[in-house]
């Protein structure tokens, strides 16, 4: 496959992934936002956060005059200027599929540019509340499309593995940035715990990873801070955790190393990431800093894509 | 206005009024315009509009404004041509094609054409598409047009000529196998009352010819890829379409890279030799080192790896010579020095300004004749004396008065009429042909049929899809 | 006159740059005005450095770094004995009909003004090739001021006669569009040019025109400096226009920008050339 090909089918899944994931924050921030301020509602920092974790607070000060729920949400939706905008993810997801068009199922093709003409109707308007909750599940719903048609038509062959790269990497970059930001908020003693706000905050993580469910479907628990972060870190069951990713990364490269019958530096570095993942235990990464796990985690992340990109897209 | 046009359905007839008037060619498929209800074609023309939305879809929507993305218009109705009329047709290319490659041969070799007087020295070495690069090497099986597109119009029953030689990257084959693609979707039973040779296998033809001309250096299965100059070329999606019906690469400049001497692809089981590029890509930005330095599109360092032999360019660099209209109308000259023969397909009459006789007379028919600039290109250059104001006559008197070098011209030609749907019903209108060739080192191959463009407007003799022209389906009958 | 030449080409590149190739024409070749005696091409970095002849009959080395490197030099060194021939080349290696050098390009076209001026030169005097041509590189170098830059700085002639000014490929570039215009073939030659009495450091090297005179043949002529070529010249490639005859057309991939520093010395050599 030529390397160009391989590229344009990494970054159409990243983009994808990417604007459902912006998508999420976004509902996530309103969600809290609107509780009564008695909950901690209004006085928590939800636009700011969410801003952080979606997209690039230097990338937005020179466009907007302060951080609230209107600047925001045109900044990480709309706004041209935000590389990973949910218009932004959309138009790269579908410059990307243009040029792999024959690379590409019907179904998938339909999906993204289905996706970039119906953009258009909401680019213009002034959403109210609900139209932009509508917005925001109609975007989670292009990437659940999209997934779906690779999962059910795409041949399996390196054509579609390499679109599962992309979705992992930006899925384990995605929860990496949501607990980059929030981490504070499970670590003990910065609240009084139990609190209805550390409660709702908590939940909030994990309806942003779309994880509330199965939270109580792993753990059969309250919602605790340490296991909200097990969830997302070390748990293999759960499809956005650290674990997970890796582990989807590390499935598909071994299946392109087959394929092409040589291994490289992107194999090396994802196995022994994965590796290190299924040997850790969430009361150490505690013990030894919880936002350090994280950050260091962003940074072998970022060496694995880097690997990726020159061993394959280059 | 030209005279009474040959109509291939009725011949002279004009509309026919008797079975009689209809040429035995177009018997069935007059039967079955008259017999099929009106509103059952309408029906038929609007299936076809979506068909080519949806098998066409993976190119019109790389349009620029992909919401309405643009569909050259498709006439439902196909145009007829005969077993014998296809054969001797067939003769005419391959003899065309052939003298083409040797006189290519010849002035970037010997220039023996010259020496002879068979062609002007100046029409070769002052014009630019003749490439002093080419002098320096042969190139494999002294083969230099691989993919010809030769223009034909017909006049008659038995006049044939050939209006342009497209010997560089013609374009339009896409068209001609989608267009069979979608008569044998809405029209099966018309099928079943004819023997129309198929069309179908014109990939394998070329995928056959192309791999015949791999460098010595290649395995026993060469690498073949189609170099596009890009999503933004107005005919990638028959660059898309073609490779993907090749089972080919399709490359841009940026997946190609030489390095001593030799051109790779950058794939993900890293760098791939490459043996023969099927170019879609002018002469010009090939090679920012040998041609225009400002060019993105090209390979830097791919004429090296040309010229030392290690990769075969479809086609070869500096064909545009022969396409040359100065130098079409030396070709019957060139036909006859190169193969001995008598020219199977004429030329339409020439008249060389450059000769003092042909511009005299040039010059005192200017309202009949077309007069057409020799290195230009588009219509700026160009006079259709019979369409032109006096004024516009006088302006172009001056120009040709102060360089008739420049200038050649020809009688308005009446192109040969097809039935046609307009918006009145079924009518005549102007056609004409452009079948492929395709050069082998092993053969020649021409895939019967081609590219049949038509002049939608009543009375327009311009075919160009820029000028409101149309396409049909071609049908060589079989029997 | 024994001419040393000294000529460094140095890049420099804000990164490593990739896939480096560089088309050098940079060997000169004899003729009956020239001898080379020695005469060496020397990159700075490893790689592959392979010798052609091109269409025109110039040297031509392909270059290609082994790696990515964020420096070159191209050392160009050696040493020619010159004779006055009073601008006549003669013995050259010709390999391309007269007629071809009649072509347009992009760079070389007869502008109605170029014309204009084209036919006031023949109608000033004696309209036969040679004292025309010689009236015409008065003409364009009075009409034209010299602005010091690289070659790579030249425009299409239209653009530079109408500017008036322009580096030493422009004032070559316009004269050979109006030698053409009169049906003259004429060409770009680039090489170096020792100015009298002068051994300073220089900052390009030089490019001027030939056309061919009947009877004659080719002759050089100078529109920078307004004179006939004399055995101060050393005569490296020629082409229908610079950019046939250009010492480097490069390409690269990465390395951000380029930085383009000349050292030349043309110089007198000590040793007198035989008589």
């Amino acid at each position: 496959m030529l390397s160009r090909t391989a590229d344009n089918l990494y970054w159409l899944s990243r983009y994808v992934e990417r604007a459902e994931f912006v998508a999420r924050i976004l509902d996530a921030a309103h969600r809290l936002a609107s509780l009564p301020t008695s909950y901690g509602g209004g006085e928590t920092n939800e636009w700011a956060s969410a801003l952080a974790s979606a997209g690039d607070p230097e990338v937005f000060k020179p466009h907007y005059d302060g951080v609230n729920a209107a600047t925001v949400c045109d900044f990480l939706a709309f706004s041209p200027h935000n590389p990973s905008s949910i218009r932004s993810c959309i138009e790269s997801a579908r410059e990307n599929a243009r040029s792999v068009r024959t690379a590409l199922t019907t179904e998938m093709w339909d999906t993204i540019n289905g996706a970039w003409l119906e953009l258009r109707s909401y680019e213009k308007k002034d959403l109210d509340r609900d139209a932009f909750t509508r917005f925001l599940d109609w975007v989670k719903g292009i990437s659940l499309t999209f997934d779906g048609s690779a999962y059910r038509t795409m041949l399996r062959n390196d054509t579609y593995w390499f679109t599962r790269l992309g979705t992992a990497i930006e899925r384990a970059d995605n929860t990496a940035r949501i607990l980059d930001v929030k981490y504070k908020i499970l670590l003990p003693d910065t609240e009084k715990i139990g609190g209805s706000l550390d409660y709702f905050q908590w939940t909030t993580i994990l309806r942003e990873v779309s994880a509330f469910n199965a939270y109580h479907w792993v753990y059969r628990e309250s919602v605790k801070p340490l296991l909200v972060a097990d969830l997302l870190i070390l748990n293999r069951q759960m499809p956005r955790s650290f674990a997970n990713c890796y582990g989807v990364l590390v499935e598909h490269l071994d299946l392109i190393a087959d394929a092409y019958g040589r291994r490289g530096a992107s194999q090396r570095l994802a196995s022994n990431l994965l590796a290190r993942l299924e040997s850790e235990e969430i009361d150490r990464v505690f013990a030894s800093g919880l936002h350090e796990f994280v950050i260091a985690f962003i940074g072998e992340n970022n060496k694995v894509g880097a690997a990726i990109a020159e061993q394959y897209l280059g | 206005m030209a005279a009474v046009a040959f109509d291939e359905m009725t011949a002279f007839a004009g509309a026919a009024t008797s079975p009689d008037d209809v040429r035995e060619a177009y018997g069935q498929l007059k039967n079955w315009l008259d017999t099929t209800p009106a509103d059952h074609f309408n029906t038929r023309r609007s299936q076809a509009e979506l068909l080519f939305r949806r098998i066409g879809i993976t190119f019109a929507v790389y349009g620029d404004n992909e919401s309405t993305e643009r569909l050259i218009p498709f006439d439902i109705i196909p145009r007829v041509i005969t077993k014998p009329e296809w054969g001797f047709l067939e003769r005419g290319l391959k003899q065309r094609v052939t003298a083409i490659n040797m006189f290519l041969k010849d002035i970037y070799g010997a220039q023996e054409c010259i020496k002879a007087g068979i062609i002007p020295a100046d029409l070769v070495y002052k014009n630019a598409h003749y490439r002093m690069e080419m002098r320096s090497f042969r190139v494999p099986h002294d083969l230099y047009v691989h993919i010809a597109g030769i223009d034909i119009v017909r006049t008659g029953e038995n006049d044939f000529f050939v209006l342009e030689d497209n010997a560089r990257i013609p374009s339009g084959v896409s068209y001609m196998l989608e267009n069979r693609e979608v008569m044998l979707r809405l029209f099966p039973d018309l099928f079943s009352r004819h023997r129309v040779a198929p069309v179908e296998n014109y990939p394998d033809a070329l995928l056959a010819t192309l791999r015949s001309l791999a460098p010595a250096t290649a395995t026993r299965d060469p690498t073949v890829v189609l170099l596009t100059p890009g999503r933004y070329n107005s005919a990638f999606y028959e660059h898309s379409f073609l490779a993907d019906k090749l089972g080919v690469e399709l490359v841009e400049a940026g997946d190609l890279f030489t390095k001593d001497d030799v051109v790779y692809m950058r794939t993900t089981e890293g760098p791939r030799r490459v043996d023969v590029i099927y170019r879609r890509l002018d002469d010009d930005f090939l090679d920012p080192l040998v041609f225009r330095p400002d060019s993105m599109l090209g390979v830097p360092g791919i004429m090296n790896a040309y010229e030392r032999g290690s990769v075969t360019l479809a086609n070869a660099v500096g064909t545009g010579i022969a396409d040359d209209k100065a130098v079409y109308s030396y070709m019957p000259e060139i036909v006859k020095f190169f193969t001995g023969e008598e020219p199977i397909l004429h030329n339409v009459p020439t008249y060389r300004c450059r000769e003092k006789e042909a511009f005299s007379y040039v010059m005192d028919n200017l309202s009949e004749l077309v007069v057409k600039e020799v290195n230009g290109s588009g219509g700026y250059g160009m006079l259709v004396g019979p369409h032109a104001t006096k004024r516009e006559i006088e302006e172009f008197a001056k120009r040709l008065r102060h360089a008739p070098d420049g200038f050649i011209a020809q009688p308005t030609l009446s192109l040969s009429t097809c039935p046609t749907f307009v918006a009145s019903g079924v009518a005549p209108r102007h056609v004409d042909l452009r079948p492929f060739v395709l050069c082998g080192a092993d053969e020649i191959r021409i895939v019967p049929g081609g590219l049949t463009r038509v002049a939608l407007k009543e009375g327009s003799l311009v075919v160009n899809s820029s000028q409101g022209g149309g396409t049909k389906d071609t049908w060589v009958l079989d029997a | 006159m024994r001419i040393r030449v000294v000529h460094e080409t140095i890049y420099s590149y804000e990164q490593p740059a990739r896939g480096l190739i560089q088309v050098l024409r940079m060997t000169p070749r004899d003729h009956d005005g020239q001898y080379v005696r020695r005469w060496r091409i020397e990159p700075s970095v490893d790689g592959r450095l392979t010798e052609r002849e091109d269409g025109y009959g110039n040297v031509v080395h392909w270059f290609t770094p082994d790696q990515a490197s964020d420096a070159l030099v191209i050392r160009v060194t050696g040493e020619v004995d010159t004779h006055e021939t009073h601008g006549i080349v003669r013995g050259a290696v010709e390999r391309l009909p007269e007629t071809f050098y009649l072509r347009d390009t992009d760079l070389v076209l007869p502008s109605p003004e170029i014309q204009a001026l084209s036919d006031a030169v023949a109608g000033a005097g004696d309209p036969a090739a040679l004292p025309f041509l010689h009236r015409l590189m008065a003409a364009v170098h009075a009409h034209m001021a010299y602005t010091p830059g690289p070659a790579s700085a030249a425009v299409p002639s239209p653009k530079a006669f109408e500017a008036g000014a322009g580096v030493c490929q422009d004032f070559a570039h316009v004269f050979i569009a109006a030698a053409r215009y009169r049906a003259i073939p004429a060409r770009y030659v680039s090489g170096y040019h020792r100015p009298e009495g002068s051994d300073a450091e220089q900052e390009t090297p030089h490019g001027w025109a030939e056309a061919l005179v009947p009877d004659l043949g080719w002759v050089g002529f100078d529109p920078t400096t307004g004179d006939a070529t004399t055995e101060a010249y050393i005569r490296v490639a020629s082409g229908l226009d610079y950019l046939g005859a250009a010492p480097i057309r490069g390409s690269r991939t990465g390395g951000g920008t380029e930085t383009l520093d000349v050292k030349l010395r043309v110089e007198q050599a000590q040793a007198a050339p035989q008589s």
